[in-house]
This record gives structure tokens, C-alpha cells and sequence, in this order.
């Protein structure tokens, strides 16, 4: 295993100054949210303060590391730990949108069920006279507080697909992780001019879909009367979506930096770790989706 | 690192830097394991003394030192610290000083991100705690957080706390991925898995176990800060969510996390046992196996917390067969540390006595979590303090125990100082007899009724939780003495040899260095040849 | 030392005396009044005894391997490292102790969870921090708060054997009849138990739990909230009285009663006194938890009364905020609880009580204003 040496960096101001950012974005976001509305609180400042830190924190960071990257300091084991390191984020990321899956599976199994008075807790609907169990739920079990959507967002019949926005995203999805495997592919056989080509059509793509996203959100705020308090069935929906566009938003930041480093001739055949590691953020991003149209939308 | 480094900065590279900065920049695992040391110990008699503060307001029947709400804002902190700022980051300082050193790895494989790891958590524990001085006062729904009470009802300082989980959610995920990575890439030659020493195969599946659950517990507190501060309806019945849903999510993370807080210390008690019984560990390929096999059962356990919330009869039972299940690897294990003492040859230092006492007293913590696991018998257990009895004995004579143990075990080595045979002694029977009083008649009061999280008794409960406060007094002092101990090692210790134990011979990498173990330790990765000869 | 061995003896006795359960009734479960409660018992015993033996084996065991083995001059240890017959050995043996102890388990299970309705349903509601019964058939309810006096709890007088147990209107239940209870809360998690008939269920906010019992004899039992739901989590005793048949119908007709003069009463013509009189009152049992009985409140959680705007000067608002609560504060609505003259009488003391009359409008409120509001809003 360890032929060569690995490195260890000398002693790094990078991570004091990234916990400072942290702080400054706890206590920036806690106080925003907490004042939120009332006159006069400056707490927003904090927060956009601690984006600057931590975006330059992490400007400074990843540019150590393709220094040292490029002044021959990693051994082929120090890749091998980054490679672990991005595989095992990824999990991470993975069980973090589990927690909404499980979320959603639950109360479409159990609660929603149960307060329409059917399964084991059926009794439960003597607190909810009326209310009928349905998915997708657009009456609420208490629909002054939590007025329900009009419409929903569930897969149209096969004729209307067209008009169906998450068809289109799903399309320009599933298109950019095989644009970004051509892309990648590209790289390895040397050609440069398919990789830059491919990552452009790749980043377009997703920039598309981000675009989508917002329009959908759009229009489920302004004509469907999908909001976050429309009940369980808006905020399954949102939280989900809003997630996974938060992922494809970062996953398109990461691989734009990576399409301008390319143009400006970064990554070689063999070593192309940065690109790697984004491109399975873009898979992971794709599967993702994947589900989520699946249990979101359709069934 | 050794190689490299040394034709780089050749300079100035065998040492620490000084000053406040070494702590503040440095990438060293050994400088990082030391600080998360030092941080949980603090943190130790921090949340301790917020037990103290529970423990004279249960001194007698009535109302006596502080308030019902800030007596809740001490248990939820209470709980809180102990788990996530004390258990926690000590085995993560253990895996910091040891996995590099027991694997023969230069170094941790990502040590800016163990820098960082490190770093944040005291962000997280400041902000944590500065909430008793805001407006509304600290968390006081318990450190089990169950919507309703954690978000319509909470008070607004729940913010700060939900980014405060979620940072130290983020720093042990950092933590583990680091430990993983560590394992997978940078073992020395010839250290095949199952070649690993057992700490480090505790390690290695205590870190799966974090990753996996630690960002579900992030989606928990992310869905409570929806629910409060963007109108969801996640655990709100009108909305169609529901607050059981909550407590779904929250044991998903809850449970495995209690054997977060146990595997590492199965690792320091294997080499403690091995090492003072002069004996291989016994079933070493069992252990590791008893080890797997409680980490995958533990994320098909969960409801066991939740008996009481009215599941369908299905679940009840699927989750009282799965948790009994549990007892079959534990089992193992112990009659494993039995049988390796079994024809040893041992002898009763410091670190050998709490790991003796760590077995015996965490097998009636886990003979109570049997008890516990039969459903309808729960029922009448759920929310007493027979719960709590519970799971003092598996954490605090189990894993505080287990660290002690380790410290007690593996400070020459960090020191090169001896600590005082005879106060380490008098450190552990102290120790030994309070915990004892005072976890052991909570099973009692808490089988008599006694419900937990109440700063005031019926009068029935009253002899023994006297008891229990006395005891809890004294367990408290015990542990300056503790302190006391440490910095006298540190600052006054005899030179320590580099073997440390009779027994340690032939027993892993950390005991063929030097005392204390170099800066860095391995310049060049060792064979694991050479600790076979070595003895 | 001493304390070690009066410790020990205590547990010797413990686990010895359990032929008669009055002498440990402080150190073990009660076996409680029921069937249920009573098959609970048995397998809580039979699971204690299997772990005590258990337990008592690893012990004795590591005690004699302590002692026999402890290092002697010459003697050289063992090498050995496995032996696959005897970690199958125990494997299965543990297995086996596994199945042993769940066939009753799960046969206790079933029986717990019988679902059939019963003669009698009762729907329980927590709230913090006290608990709601209503009779579904006959259509009366009350509150049960909790009775010990604040003195007692502050150390000023001396408590007596219920202390914390004790509350102003117990459950009131028949003998030989199935009685199911409907479980659910108010605003945070509760849950209710009452150890002698083995039901411990949480009360969830918008969920409806369910258990039975059914008691044979006649008498008082006593229990508490168990899920923790705030400041005064500890202060939501449950007593139950079981009552004859005959009994139990005399006391629901009484109920019935009171329902029918309650209405009258808001006919009535009130005199400050007697207004400020039941609001004193009402206003010790109610609302003192959270704000004082100074009415100084906690701020900033619990606000002041004293002073407050809204006590003074806006009566219309001040109905408001006790018939409706108030939206995600711990202020609820006494629409339910209280009745008309309680909620009028408790509006009046607040406005005339700690000089507020005299800084303030000073109005005074009637019955028949709250049910006009009642009315009203229908
Ligand atoms: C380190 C932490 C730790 C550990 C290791 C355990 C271990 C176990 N726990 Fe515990 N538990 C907690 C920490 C821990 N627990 C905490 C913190 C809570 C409360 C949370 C809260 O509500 O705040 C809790 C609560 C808790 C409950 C919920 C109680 C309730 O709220 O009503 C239950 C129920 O099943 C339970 C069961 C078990 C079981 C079966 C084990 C098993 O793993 C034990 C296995 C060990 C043995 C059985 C002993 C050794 C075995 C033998 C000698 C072999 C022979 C034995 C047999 C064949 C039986 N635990
Ligand atoms: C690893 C975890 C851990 C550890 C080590 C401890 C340690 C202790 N715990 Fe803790 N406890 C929990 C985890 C832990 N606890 C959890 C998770 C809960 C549940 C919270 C909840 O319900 O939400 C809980 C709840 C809990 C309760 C129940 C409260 C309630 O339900 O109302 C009690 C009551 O006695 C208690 C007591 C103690 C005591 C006396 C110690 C002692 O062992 C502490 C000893 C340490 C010290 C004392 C520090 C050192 C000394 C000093 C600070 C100097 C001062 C000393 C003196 C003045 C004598 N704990
Ligand atoms: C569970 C705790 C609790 C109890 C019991 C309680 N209150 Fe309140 N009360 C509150 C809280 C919290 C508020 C603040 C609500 C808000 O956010 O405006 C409040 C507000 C009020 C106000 C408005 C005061 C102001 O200046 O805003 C009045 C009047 C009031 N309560 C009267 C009562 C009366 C009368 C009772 C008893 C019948 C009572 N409360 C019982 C918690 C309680
Ligand atoms: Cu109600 Cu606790
Ligand atoms: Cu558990």
C-alpha cells in the first residue's frame, strides 16, 4: 500500500477560518429567522457575511489543493483517500434524503390514513369528522389552517405529457449525466475539444432544469395554490424537490467551476480527480431524481 | 508523511509549532486527539454538573433549588452534552490518536478536514449553551426533542439548537468519513482487515453507523425548522403529518447512535482484557462479527423506544423480536472478554479494574435493556426512571467507564508520564461504589412508578432518590479526582517505558514507539512482521 | 461502608421477599387491579428472573475467574484464542433463552391489544397541564387538575401521603364493565398511565389512542403523565375512582344535572363580589401555573397581567384570548374547560385584582356576555 510517502499538509489556517464562517452562518441564519419581519434587524448581515467567509474559505481550500495536486505532492494512495472521501459524502448525502423518502412513505402509509379513518388508527377520525383520506391530499384534516392546493402536480394523462414539466426535467437529467460520462470520456482519450463541448452541454442542461424547477415553483405558488402550508402533500412536495434543486444548483456550481478550469486547460487524461468527483455528484443528483419522480409524482 | 514533508520543509518539521496557533492550524491527529480530549472532558463536567443541579432538585419531595422550566432546560442539556459532547468526541479522540498509530499510518488521511471537524464543534457547543443567556431560555423539551414541544411549543431559541445539531452533525460525519478513509487506504503492509486490532474494527463500523444515521437526524431537525418557521406540516395532524412521525425519524438516528456510544468502547476494552490477561483475545473473528452484526441489527430496532405511541400490533412485535435479538452478538462478546481472562495470568491495574467493572456493570444495563425490549412489559417501564437506570449502567460504568479505562491505558503512551498507581485506584473504587448507589436504586423507584423528567416526587419515591443524590455527590467528586490525577501525570508522572504494560508485548504498533509517541510517528510504515519479532 | 451494606441488604431483601408484595411495593411494579395488569406483572417477573439469573451466572463466573487467575508467581498463562464448539454453544444457548421469553411476550401482546369497543368510552384529552375526560355516551365531561396546594410544593407546609397525587375531580369509573379509553391531546405529546391497569398511551395532538380495563373491585388508583409536555410535565396527576355500578350512574346523573343548572346560572344577576369571588378562584386553579399568582406572569414567556393592555383597557380582546387562546402560545382557549361563569368571573378578577381596576377601564364582565360570544359565533 503505502510505497511512496503520503502527504500530510503543514499546519493550515483553512479549517479555524471555516468553523468562523459556521458561526457566523448559525448565528446569522438562527437570528434572521427568529426576527423575521420585525424592523430594524440587521441579523441578514450576518448571514450574507458568512457566505463570503465560507465561499472564500473554500476558494483558498480547493485551490491548495490543486497546487499542491499540481506540484506533484499527492501519491496515487492520497487520490485513493480523496476518492474514498467523495464516495463516502455522497452516502452521507444519500441517507440525508432518505430521511425525507421515509418521511413521505409514512404518511402516506400510516397518517393520512389513519386521520381519514382507515387501518389500525381508523378511530382516530372522530377528531377529523369529514375529512377523507387521499393522495394526492388536497383537503387538509384542518383546511382553514392548512388550506389544501387545488390541483396537483401528479403525472397528467399519456397525451399531456408534453405540457408536464417534470417530463422535461427528467429528460434534461437523465441526457446530462450521459452528457457528463461523454464529457468524461472525452477527457480520458485525450480529447479536449469533445470534453469542453460535452461539459457545456452538460452545465446548459442542468441549468435548464434548475430553470424549469423555478417555473414550476412558479406556477404552483401563483395558480395551483401548492404552497408550504398547503399540508402534508405540499410540503412532502416542496421539501423533496426544493432538496434535490438545492443538489442540482450545487452539483451545476461544482462542474462550472470544473467546465472553467478546463477551458483554461486544467485536467490531464489520467489525473482529473476535481472532475471525477463532480461528475458523481451528477449521477448521484440523477438518481435522485430518479426516485423522486417516481414517488413524488407518479405513484 | 515523513518522505515528503521532510524533502519539502525540511526545516522545521519534527515538532509542534507554538503557541496558540498549534492548536488553532494544526493538522496533526495527535495535537486534534488531544484537543477533542480535552473538549469532552470539559464538556464532562459541564453536562456533570448540570446532573448535580438535577440531582439536588430530586434531593427531597418538594420544590427545592430551581424551577420546573429550568429544571427541564438542565435534563435536556444534560442529555444533550453527555451524549453528543462528551461520549462522542472522546472516542473520536481516541480514534484520533490511536487508529493512525495502531494501523501504522502516517497520519489521519484527510487532516485538514480533521482540523475542521475538530474545530466546529466547540462552535456548536458555544452556541448551544449561550442559549441560556437568550431570551426564552435553553432547549427544555428533552434532549429526544419530540414535536410538538420542540416546534410549536418550543421556545424561540429552537433555532440555535437546530443548527447546533446540525454542526455537530457535520463535524461527525467529517470525523467518520476521515476514519474510513484512514482504515480503507493507509493501513501498513500486510494489516489486512481481519489483521485489524480490535479498536479500529470498532472504529471502522462505529463510522458507517455515523454516516448512515447522522444526516438522517440533519433531515429531523431540518424538518422541525420547516415546520416552525415555514408553515409545513411534517408534525402537525392538521396539515396531515403527524408527530409520531417525528419520533420515527428521530430513533432511525437515535438508536444506532446508542451503539455509536458503545462499539468504540467494545474496541478499548478488548485491548485492555487482552493485554492485562496476558492472553490473545478470545474469538477474535467473533468479535468483529458480534460487532457487524449489532450495527446492522440497530437500524431495524428503533420503535423499541416508541411501545407506548399506539403502533399497530405488527410493529410492536416486529420491533420486540428484532431488539432481543440484539442480546444473541452482545452476549458473545462478554463471554468472549470472559473467556480471554479465562487461565489468563491477571493482574488489577487502573485501567484493567474500570475495564473489569465495565464489563460486569454494562451486562446489567444490557439485562435491563432485555427487560426493556419486551413490549407490554414496557408499558409499565417506558418513561420511568427505570429507563433511566438503563442506560446510566450502559453509558456511564458502559462508556464513561470505557474511557477512563482508555485514558488510564494509553496515557503513558500519549504523555510518556505515568499517572499515580495508587490515586488511579482510589480514583476507580471511588468511582465503582457511587455509580453503583446511585444508578441502582433508580431501578426502584422507577419500577414503583416513578415517571422521569420531573423536578418533583410523590412521597413514596423519597428514601431512595436521597440515595441516589448522595450517590450522584460523590460520583461527581470522584471525577475532579480524575482531573486531579491527569494533570498530575502530565505536569509530575515518572518517565514511562515504552512498553508501558507487562502484558502489552506483541500487542500493536502504539507499543513498539517511543514514549511519549513521537509528533510523527511512523516515517515509514512498519511491517507487521516486525511486531511479531519485536517480542 | 455502612451505607454499602445497608445498600446491599436492602437488594438482598429485595429480592427475596417477593411472596409478599406489600413489603417491596416501593421496590418492585405493582401487580395492579386487573387481568391485564396482572399478566403484565407475571412476565415482567419471569423476564427479571431470567436476566437476574443471567446476570448472576456472568458475575459469579467473572468472579471466580478473577480470583483463580490472578497472576502467581510460575504459573504461565494460557494461549488458547478460540474454539468454534463452545461460541456456537452459547450462541445457541442464548438463542434459546430469546424464544423462551418471547412466546409469553408475545401472547401478553395480544391480549393488550384487544380492540373491541367498550360498554363505556371515554375520550381522554391531554393538555398542558392537565387531563379532559368525556363521557362519549352521556355527553358530560370535566377537567382534572392537579389539587396539591403551591405551599406544599414550596416547601411551606407539610405534604401528606398523595402529594403530587392528588386532584380536584378524579375519573370516575364503574366496576365489571369494559371501559375503553379514547386517547388524544391537545397541544403537545401526553400520555397517560395508570400503573395498576397496565395503560400507559401517549395522548398525540390529532391522533386518537386507544385501551381498556375492566376492574373487578372498587377503589382509588393513582398515576401520572408520561411524556414529557413541558414545564409542568411533573404536575398532571391522573386518579381514578372505581365505583359500583349504582354508584357510577347516581354520578353521571349528577353530572347531567349540573350541565342543565350550569346554563341557568348565566341567566343570573351578578354582583362584583361574588364574580371576583369565583374568579379567585378559578384563577388559582388555572391560570397561576403560568402566570403568578401575583399575575406578574414569567416574562417573557408568560406575560404579566398586571399592567397588560389587554387586561386594562380591551375587553373584547381579553374574551377573545380566552375563548380562542392564543395561536402558538401556551395561552389555550377555556372555552371547553371553563364554564361561562368561571370565564366571565376569572376575566373580571384579572381586571379588577393587583390595582389593575385602577390604572385601567376597570369593566367587568358577565356570564351571559360569554355566552353571547358563544352564540355569536355560531
Ligand atoms: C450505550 C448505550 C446503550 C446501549 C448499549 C443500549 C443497549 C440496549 N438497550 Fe438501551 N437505551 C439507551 C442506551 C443504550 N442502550 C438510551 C440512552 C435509552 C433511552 C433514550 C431516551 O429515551 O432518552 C435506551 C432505551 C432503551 C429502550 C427504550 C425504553 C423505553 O423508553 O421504554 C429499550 C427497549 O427496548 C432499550 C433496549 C436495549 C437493549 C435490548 C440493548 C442491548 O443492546 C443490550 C444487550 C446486552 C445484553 C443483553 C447483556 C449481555 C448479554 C449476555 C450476558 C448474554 C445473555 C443474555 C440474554 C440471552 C438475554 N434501550
Ligand atoms: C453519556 C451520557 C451520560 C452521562 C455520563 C450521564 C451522567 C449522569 N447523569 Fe444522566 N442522562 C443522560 C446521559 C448521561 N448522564 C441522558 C441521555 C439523559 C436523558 C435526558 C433527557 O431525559 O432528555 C440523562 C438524564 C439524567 C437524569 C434524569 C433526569 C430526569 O429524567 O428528570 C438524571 C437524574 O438523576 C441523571 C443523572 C446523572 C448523573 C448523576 C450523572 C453522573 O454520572 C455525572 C457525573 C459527572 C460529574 C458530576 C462531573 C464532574 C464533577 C463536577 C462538575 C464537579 C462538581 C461536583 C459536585 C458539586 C459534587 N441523568
Ligand atoms: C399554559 C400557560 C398559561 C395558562 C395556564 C394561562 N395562560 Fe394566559 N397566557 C399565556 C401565554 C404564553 C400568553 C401570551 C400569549 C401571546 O403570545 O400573546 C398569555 C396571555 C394572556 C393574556 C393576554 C395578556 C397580554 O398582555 O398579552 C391574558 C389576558 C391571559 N393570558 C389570561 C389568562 C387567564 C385568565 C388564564 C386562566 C384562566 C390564563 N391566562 C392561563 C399562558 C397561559
Ligand atoms: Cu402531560 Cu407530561
Ligand atoms: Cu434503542
Amino acid at each position: 500500500m503505502s510505497d511512496s510517502s503520503y502527504y500530510v499538509p503543514e499546519s493550515s489556517k483553512l479549517p479555524i477560518f471555516m468553523a468562523f464562517g459556521l458561526l457566523l452562518f448559525v448565528l446569522g441564519a438562527s437570528f434572521t429567522m427568529n426576527n423575521w419581519g420585525e424592523e430594524g434587524s440587521n441579523a441578514h448581515w450576518l448571514l450574507i457575511a458568512s457566505f463570503a467567509v465560507i465561499w472564500g474559505v473554500m476558494f483558498f481550500w480547493f485551490g491548495s489543493v490543486i497546487n499542491e495536486n499540481d506540484s506533484g505532492l499527492y501519491s496515487g494512495q492520497l487520490n485513493q483517500s480523496f476518492v474514498w472521501g467523495m464516495a463516502w459524502f455522497i452516502f452521507s448525502e444519500v441517507m440525508f434524503f432518505f430521511a425525507f423518502f421515509l418521511a413521505l412513505g409514512y404518511v402516506r402509509l400510516f397518517a393520512v390514513p389513519w386521520l381519514g379513518g382507515e387501518g389500525e388508527k381508523a378511530i382516530t377520525n372522530i377528531l377529523w369528522p369529514g375529512f377523507e383520506a387521499a393522495w394526492p391530499l388536497l383537503v387538509t384534516p384542518d383546511n382553514e389552517q392548512f388550506p389544501g392546493a387545488h390541483h396537483s402536480m401528479a403525472i397528467p394523462e399519456i397525451s399531456k405529457l408534453h405540457t408536464w414539466l417534470p417530463f422535461w426535467n427528467t429528460l434534461c437529467l437523465i441526457t446530462s449525466s450521459g452528457t457528463i460520462a461523454l464529457a468524461e470520456a472525452g477527457l480520458r482519450k485525450g480529447n479536449r475539444t469533445a470534453f469542453k463541448l460535452w461539459m457545456v452541454a452538460t452545465l446548459t442542461l442542468g441549468y435548464i432544469f434548475v430553470f424549469l424547477q423555478g417555473l414550476e415553483y412558479y406556477e404552483a405558488y401563483s395558480h395551483m395554490g401548492l404552497t408550504l402550508g398547503a399540508g402534508i402533500y405540499g410540503t412532502t412536495f416542496f421539501l423533496l424537490t426544493g432538496f434535490h434543486g438545492f443538489h442540482v444548483c450545487l452539483g451545476a456550481i461544482i462542474l462550472t467551476i470544473m467546465t472553467i478550469r478546463g477551458f483554461g486547460g486544467a485536467f490531464s487524461h489520467h489525473d482529473h480527480f476535481g472532475l471525477a468527483a463532480g461528475s458523481w455528484y451528477w449521477h448521484f443528483v440523477d438518481v435522485v431524481w430518479i426516485f423522486l419522480v417516481l414517488v413524488v409524482y407518479i405513484f | 508523511m515523513s518522505a515528503v514533508i521532510d524533502s519539502h520543509h525540511d526545516d522545521h518539521h519534527h515538532g509542534p509549532a507554538k503557541g496558540i496557533s498549534r492548536w488553532l492550524y494544526t493538522t496533526n491527529h495527535k495535537d486534534i486527539g488531544s484537543m477533542y480530549l480535552w473538549f469532552s472532558l470539559i464538556m464532562l463536567f459541564i453536562g456533570g454538573a448540570m446532573a448535580m443541579v438535577i440531582r439536588a432538585e430530586l434531593f427531597e419531595p418538594g420544590s427545592q433549588i430551581v424551577s420546573p422550566e429550568f429544571y427541564n432546560q438542565m435534563v435536556t442539556n444534560h442529555g444533550l452534552i453527555m451524549v453528543f459532547g462528551v461520549i462522542m468526541p472522546a472516542f473520536v479522540g481516541f480514534a484520533n490518536w490511536m487508529i493512525p498509530m495502531q494501523i501504522g499510518a502516517p497520519d489521519m488521511a484527510l487532516p485538514r478536514l480533521n482540523n475542521l471537524s475538530f474545530w466546529i464543534l466547540p462552535v456548536a457547543f458555544g452556541i448551544l449553551l449561550s442559549t441560556f443567556f437568550m431570551e426564552g431560555g435553553a432547549p427544555n423539551f428533552g434532549w429526544t426533542f419530540y414535536a410538538p414541544l420542540s416546534t410549536e411549543y418550543a421556545p424561540p431559541t429552537v433555532t440555535f439548537f437546530i443548527f447546533s445539531v446540525h454542526i455537530m452533525g457535520a463535524s461527525s460525519i467529517m470525523g467518520s468519513i476521515n476514519v474510513i478513509t484512514t482504515i480503507l487506504n493507509m493501513r501498513a503492509p500486510g494489516m489486512t482487515l481481519m489483521k485489524m486490532p480490535l479498536f479500529v474494527w470498532s472504529w471502522f463500523i462505529t463510522a458507517y453507523l455515523l454516516i448512515a444515521v447522522m444526516p438522517v437526524l440533519a433531515g429531523a431537525v431540518t424538518m422541525m425548522l420547516m415546520d416552525i418557521h415555514a408553515g409545513t406540516s411534517f408534525f402537525k395532524a392538521g396539515g396531515g403529518g403527524d408527530p409520531v412521525l417525528f419520533q420515527h425519524i428521530f430513533w432511525f438516528f437515535g438508536h444506532p447512535e446508542v451503539y455509536i456510544m458503545i462499539l468504540p468502547a467494545f474496541g478499548i476494552v478488548s485491548h485492555i482484557i487482552e493485554t492485562f490477561s496476558r492472553k490473545p483475545i478470545f474469538g477474535y473473528s467473533s468479535m468483529v462479527y458480534a460487532i457487524a452484526s449489532i450495527a446492522l441489527l440497530s437500524f431495524v430496532v428503533w420503535a423499541h423506544h416508541m411501545f407506548t405511541v399506539g403502533m399497530p400490533i405488527a410493529g410492536e412485535l416486529f420491533f420486540m423480536y428484532s431488539t432481543m435479538l440484539i442480546a444473541i452478538p452482545t452476549g458473545v462478546k462478554v463471554f468472549n472478554w470472559l473467556s480471554t481472562m479465562f487461565k489468563g495470568s491477571l493482574t488489577f491495574e487502573t485501567p484493567m479494574l474500570f475495564a473489569i467493572a465495565f464489563v460486569a456493570l454494562f451486562t446489567i444495563g444490557g439485562l435491563s435493556g432485555i427487560m426493556l425490549a419486551i413490549a407490554p412489559a414496557d408499558f409499565q417501564y417506558h418513561d420511568t426512571y427505570f429507563v433511566v437506570a438503563h442506560f446510566h449502567y450502559v453509558l456511564v460504568p458502559g462508556a464513561l467507564f470505557s474511557l477512563l479505562a482508555g485514558a488510564y491505558y494509553w496515557i503513558p503512551k500519549w504523555t510518556g508520564k505515568m499517572y499515580d498507581e495508587t490515586l488511579g485506584k482510589v480514583h476507580f473504587w471511588m468511582s465503582f461504589l457511587s455509580v453503583n448507589l446511585t444508578f441502582f436504586p433508580m431501578h426502584f423507584v422507577g419500577l414503583a412508578g416513578m415517571p422521569r423528567r420531573i423536578p418533583d416526587y410523590a412521597m413514596q419515591f423519597a428514601d431512595w432518590n436521597m440515595m441516589v443524590s448522595v450517590g450522584a455527590f460523590l460520583f461527581g467528586i470522584s471525577q475532579l479526582l480524575f482531573l486531579f490525577i491527569v494533570l498530575k501525570c502530565i505536569y509530575n508522572g515518572k518517565e514511562a517505558t515504552n512498553e508501558v504494560w507487562e502484558g502489552a508485548k506483541n500487542k500493536g504498533f502504539e507499543w513498539t514507539v517511543d514514549s511519549p509517541a513521537p509528533y510523527h510517528t511512523f516515517s515509514s510504515p512498519p511491517s507487521l512482521e516486525s511486531l511479531k519479532t519485536s517480542s | 461502608m455502612f451505607r454499602a451494606i445497608k445498600y446491599s441488604l436492602s437488594l438482598l431483601a429485595a429480592l427475596t421477599a417477593n411472596f409478599s408484595f406489600g413489603a417491596w411495593s416501593d421496590l418492585n411494579m405493582s401487580p395492579g387491579v386487573t387481568q391485564l395488569s396482572q399478566e403484565i406483572f407475571g412476565l415482567h417477573m419471569t423476564v427479571f428472573y431470567v436476566c437476574l439469573a443471567i446476570g448472576i451466572a456472568v458475575l459469579l463466573a467473572m468472579a471466580f475467574i478473577l480470583f483463580k487467575y490472578r497472576k502467581k508467581e510460575g504459573v504461565k498463562p494460557a494461549d488458547f484464542d478460540d474454539s468454534t464448539a463452545l461460541e456456537i454453544t452459547w450462541t445457541v444457548l442464548f438463542a434459546l433463552i430469546l424464544v423462551v421469553l418471547a412466546v409469553p411476550a408475545t401472547s401478553v401482546m395480544i391480549k393488550a391489544y384487544d380492540n373491541e369497543e367498550g360498554d363505556i368510552n371515554i375520550l381522554i384529552t391531554g393538555h398542558q397541564w392537565k387531563w379532559q375526560y368525556e363521557y362519549i355516551e352521556d355527553e358530560v365531561g370535566f377537567f382534572s387538575n392537579l389539587s396539591t396546594s403551591l405551599d406544599k410544593r414550596n416547601n411551606l407546609a407539610p405534604k401528606d401521603k398523595n402529594y403530587l397525587l392528588e386532584v380536584d375531580e378524579p375519573l370516575v369509573i364503574p366496576t365489571n364493565t369494559r371501559i375503553r379509553f379514547l386517547i388524544t391531546a391537545n397541544d403537545v405529546i401526553h400520555s397517560w398511565w395508570v400503573p395498576d391497569f397496565a395503560i400507559k398511551q401517549d395522548a398525540i395532538p390529532g391522533f386518537v389512542n386507544t385501551g381498556w380495563t375492566y376492574v373487578n373491585e372498587p377503589g382509588v388508583f393513582r398515576g401520572q403523565c408520561t411524556e414529557l409536555c413541558g414545564a409542568y410535565h411533573g404536575f398532571m396527576p391522573i386518579v381514578v375512582k372505581a365505583v359500583s355500578p349504582d354508584e357510577y350512574s347516581a354520578f353521571i346523573n349528577e353530572k347531567k344535572e349540573a350541565k342543565i343548572q350550569q346554563a341557568l346560572l348565566t341567566e343570573k344577576l351578578w354582583t362584583v363580589n361574588e364574580l371576583m369571588e369565583i374568579g379567585e378562584a378559578t384563577y388559582q386553579k388555572n391560570c397561576v401555573a403560568c402566570h403568578q399568582v401575583g399575575g406578574q406572569g414569567i416574562p417573557p414567556v408568560f406575560p404579566a397581567l398586571v399592567g397588560s393592555e389587554i387586561v386594562m383597557r380591551n375587553k373584547a380582546r381579553q374574551i377573545e384570548i380566552l375563548m380562542e387562546g392564543v395561536q402558538g402560545a401556551a395561552m389555550a382557549s377555556y372555552s371547553e374547560q371553563l364554564t361561562e361563569v368561571e370565564i366571565a368571573a376569572v376575566i373580571t378578577y384579572t381586571r379588577q385584582a393587583w390595582g389593575n381596576a385602577d390604572s385601567g377601564d376597570g369593566k367587568i364582565v358577565i356570564p351571559k356576555e360569554i355566552l353571547d360570544y358563544k352564540t355569536n359565533k355560531l
